[in-house]
């Protein structure tokens, strides 16, 4: 139990996807210029990166392995990612349209969110078993979500100041979440080395 | 008329339309694999090989392809050129395979690619498809092997593995870990946007002072 604490706050903080692993940053950028939809954004790609680590698992562990047909897992992997981000695309668009309005073009853009694909690829390379792969996908969703949410908060704040006009937009905000990434190292002391 | 387009479908990616610092897309692996100019460069010819292997033969499908399941068809394609590169680069470039890691999986996820495929190939010819691509790759190249020649300069005091810097250099180890990747980048979109902002400034002064003259 212990150890898979540790492995979902190292998923969620220490090793953030978006600030330490690199993974996730167009949509870290593109949706974060209000704190209600990136909450909406990270909810979203939380439950595919969970959905998909399941899935993907699953059938590496039950179809490539056995059938040794293991340098088919990019391809079979976002088949099975796409085909989940479609469907979640279809449950929004039915219960929440208003979300689905508000996400807009960059719901299926969840597909080509590297945090995903990198999730499914990170949890085989790793060899982790079933459950270690639900809560280190568990402990990315949130974590995606949390800098995703920070970042809006911070943007939200910004978007009164006085910034120089070459660094209005994306330049602010690459720099900002540099500044982001300096505050998360100093989680990296939490885990036993 | 038509050789000037096809040029500037060439051209358009290495600056007008820059994927990192204009358009703003492929960030993930341009932050991620910059830590030295060589790990850039590898990884800018692999990215390169997957647009315009993946532009051309999507531009060549176009036709086929019905419109309600472009985009699977699209993943598919991109995917199986990206698997070509990982079987390549781990049977002859093992180093290289190494140090980019999971990220040469995650091409298939470039949003350049996927973009480039929807955006472009989708409706134009071969020839236009695959200089579209190669502008891409290119612009997208350079870019990141500006990033990551600085970061090594910084953190390693080197470029390309060669030692720039002498005895007296304190390297500056938070340009080769990811706060320094987003502070850089965010200075060298800062700096293209200061440069465009300039030039269109001044373009539209000498369309005043021309006028002024012409009256």
């Amino acid at each position: 139990m212990p150890k898979l604490l540790l492995l979902f706050i190292s998923s969620a903080v220490v090793n953030n996807f978006v600030l330490a692993r690199f993974l996730g940053n167009c949509p870290f950028l593109g949706v974060s210029k209000e704190i209600k939809t990136s909450l909406g954004m990270g909810v979203a790609t939380t439950f595919v990166m969970v959905m998909s680590g399941i899935v993907t698992w699953l059938l590496n562990h039950y179809i490539l392995i056995p059938f040794e047909l293991e340098y088919m897992q990019t391809i079979v992997f976002i088949l099975t990612i796409a085909t989940l981000v479609q469907f979640v695309e279809m449950v929004m668009k039915k219960n929440t349209p208003a979300l689905h309005r508000a996400l807009g073009i960059f719901l299926p853009l969840i597909t080509t969110n590297c945090a995903v694909l990198g999730l499914a690829v990170m949890a085989v390379r790793e060899n982790y078993s079933f459950i270690e792969t639900v809560v280190f996908a568990l402990g990315g969703g949130v974590g995606f979500s949390l800098a995703l949410a920070l970042m809006a908060g911070i943007r939200e704040d910004m978007k009164e100041d006085l910034i120089p006009e070459a660094f209005r937009g994306p330049a602010i905000a690459l720099i900002t979440a540099g500044i982001m990434a300096m505050a998360f190292m100093g989680f990296t002391g939490i885990l036993p080395s | 008329m038509a050789k000037r387009n096809l040029g500037h479908e060439f051209i358009k990616g290495l600056w007008e339309e820059h994927p990192n610092f204009v358009m703003l897309i492929g960030l993930c692996p341009t932050l991620a694999v910059s830590t030295t100019a060589m790990n850039g460069l590898a990884m800018g010819i692999a990215t390169t090989f997957v647009i315009v292997m993946s532009n051309i033969l999507i531009s060549l499908l176009r036709k086929v392809i019905p419109d309600e399941v472009r985009l699977p068809s699209y993943i598919i394609v991109v995917a199986t050129f990206v698997t070509i590169v990982d079987l390549a680069l781990k049977a002859y470039f093992p180093d290289i395979y190494r140090l980019l890691g999971i990220f040469i999986p995650l091409i298939v996820v470039n949003c350049i690619v996927l973009g480039r495929a929807e955006a472009f190939a989708s409706r134009n010819g071969v020839v236009a498809s695959a200089l579209d691509g190669l502008g891409m790759g290119v612009g997208f190249t350079w870019g990141l092997v500006l990033l990551s020649a600085i970061r090594e300069l910084l953190a390693k005091g080197a470029i390309f593995g060669y030692t720039v810097f002498g005895e007296g250099f304190h390297p500056i180890q938070i340009f080769g870990q990811a706060p320094g990747a987003f502070i850089i980048l965010g200075f060298l979109v800062a700096l293209v946007n200061f440069l465009n902002i300039n030039a269109k400034r001044k373009r539209e002064l000498k369309k005043i002072s021309d006028r002024t003259l012409a009256a």
